[in-house]
């Protein structure tokens, strides 16, 4: 149907970039940003108007999400070896969801990607180059989408949410402060800046989700019907 | 790459690499022996056996999950672990550290199974390379008829058969470790391999082992100062033994 992806770098053996077709797009940002909140309303729309739709996200693989949830309880990984963990997390759905995926034409809907894991990596001190050689694996999306929310909003919206902030929403294991409300927010702040430094190489469509929902989605939906008449 | 001696670690790493079959781990065994016997600090390691990362690597493994990717992401997540976990504060704290399979080993298999070079090796790129890194060569033919005589039943993954070279597992097996020991002979001078020729008996490549580790490395530079603490429960009964000692003692007085 439509025209191919790229890899990033060197991509996957024995794939060739040509014969995906489909679209794949990427809603980016932190927890209380409205991720999922608007993918779910994106797959509703686009199922009912008659687009096949497949949904990955982070630690979702068959091969590791339960290693990797039961490593993170104890957060006995050092950084390396978090950052490699969630490369096979993501590789594993990589090559059994998307890629077949967009060889068939399917829209992908990514609850955050690469990004996401690049920019908690380099708050960790993890060098950029070889994050990016580590993520050359990953096809270029046709739109990624930032939502971009002030981490004083972040932290309200939690809050009301569930009454705590997550551990590693947090960034606790870094050790930035003992409160983990003071913590919440320096680290939001270092993955913001993380984000911005990414954008230099990758490109990002920040959209200002400090807003209400349905003004978010309005801007999603316009966005991602002039994307589908591109074809 | 820079060594862990050039990056200023007092501790240093020797690596065996080498086909399944090569006799490596048998070598490395045996130096772990006579080391430890010499009261150096010494510390064993063995490819692929991160407690963290293990049940999600014999889950690929036996559903055959993985792909040349996860495979190799797979094993460099294992790595890391006990590369920052163990390795590094063990070298941190003088240790000399023995290393069955490192590196070289993902970089031979997974450029085998397709992935690509420069990925791979930047992937790794966080680890220092070996002080000395012995590479245990034997004819393919010696390799091959060691392990199919041991273990009949090849696994999947070890025998290549993801690769699709043949439906046959020996066959499969075959072709597969012939072109891991091209890739290994094209890294030798890259790396500064020192070629154990593996075809020797074993008592005499282990006299080879100790002469060139010795040669490499100041072992006295690494011993223990004092002995190793006894385990509580032991220290427990060597004071219950010294007390009665004393009594008797007093007795006899």
């Amino acid at each position: 149907m439509s025209q191919s992806h790229r890899f990033y770098g060197h991509g996957i053996p024995h794939v060739n970039a040509q014969d995906l077709g489909g679209k794949l797009i990427v809603v980016e940002g932190a927890d209380g940003s409205g991720r999922s909140t608007q993918i779910a309303d994106l797959v509703t729309w686009l199922e009912t108007s008659g687009h096949a739709t497949v949904q990955v996200g982070l630690k979702r693989s068959t091969l590791v999400s339960e290693e990797l949830e039961r490593a993170q309880e104890g957060n006995v990984l050092s950084r390396t070896t978090l950052a490699l963990f969630y490369a096979t997390d993501f590789a594993d759905q990589l090559e059994n969801i998307i890629l077949p995926a967009l060889k068939s034409g399917f829209i992908v809907l990514a609850d955050r990607y690469i990004y996401t894991l690049m920019a908690r990596d380099m708050v960790r001190g993890m060098n950029e180059a070889w994050l990016k050689n580590l993520y050359g694996i990953a096809p270029e999306p046709d739109a990624v989408f930032y939502l971009s929310v002030e981490p004083q909003e972040l932290v309200q919206r939690n809050l009301s949410k569930t009454a705590t902030l997550d551990y590693w929403e947090s960034g606790m294991d870094l050790g930035l402060s003992r409160d983990m409300f003071d913590s919440f927010l320096k680290y939001q702040t270092a993955m913001g800046e993380a984000f911005r430094q990414l954008e230099k190489s990758y490109h990002f469509d920040i959209i200002d989700a400090n807003r209400l929902v349905g003004s978010v989605t309005r801007v999603l939906r316009k966005k991602i019907s002039a994307l589908l008449a591109k074809k | 790459m820079k060594t862990f001696a050039e990056s200023k670690f007092p501790g240093r790493l020797i690596a065996v690499e080498g086909l399944d079959g090569s006799g490596k781990s048998t070598q490395i065994y045996l130096l772990k022996r006579w080391l430890e016997a010499e009261g150096i600090k010494v510390y064993f390691s063995e490819w692929n056996s991160s407690e963290l990362v293990k049940s999600a690597t014999s889950k690929g493994k036996k559903r055959e999950l993985l792909t040349p990717t996860t495979f190799s992401l797979i094993h460099a997540t294992d790595f890391a672990d006990r590369y920052e976990r163990h390795l590094v504060p063990l070298l941190r704290a003088g240790y000399i550290v023995l290393c069955d399979r490192y590196i070289f080993t993902a970089f031979a298999r997974d450029v085998t199974r397709g992935c690509p070079p420069d990925w791979v090796r930047g992937n790794y790129s966080f680890a220092c390379a070996p002080d000395l890194t012995m590479f245990f060569k034997a004819d393919l033919e010696v390799s091959l008829n060691r392990i199919l005589e041991g273990r009949p039943k090849l696994k999947f993954f070890e025998a290549g058969m993801d690769l699709r070279l043949s439906n046959d597992p020996y066959e499969s097996f075959k072709i597969f470790q012939g072109r891991i020991l091209d890739q290994y002979l094209a890294m030798t001078k890259e790396f500064n391999f020192v070629i154990i020729d593996a075809n020797e008996p074993a008592e005499r490549q282990q006299v080879i082992v100790r002469k060139l580790v010795s040669d490499r490395i100041e072992l006295r530079k690494f011993k223990r100062r004092r002995p190793l603490p006894l385990p509580p429960a032991l220290r427990k009964r060597r004071e219950v033994e010294s007390n009665d000692q004393d009594k008797e003692e007093d007795k006899i007085a």
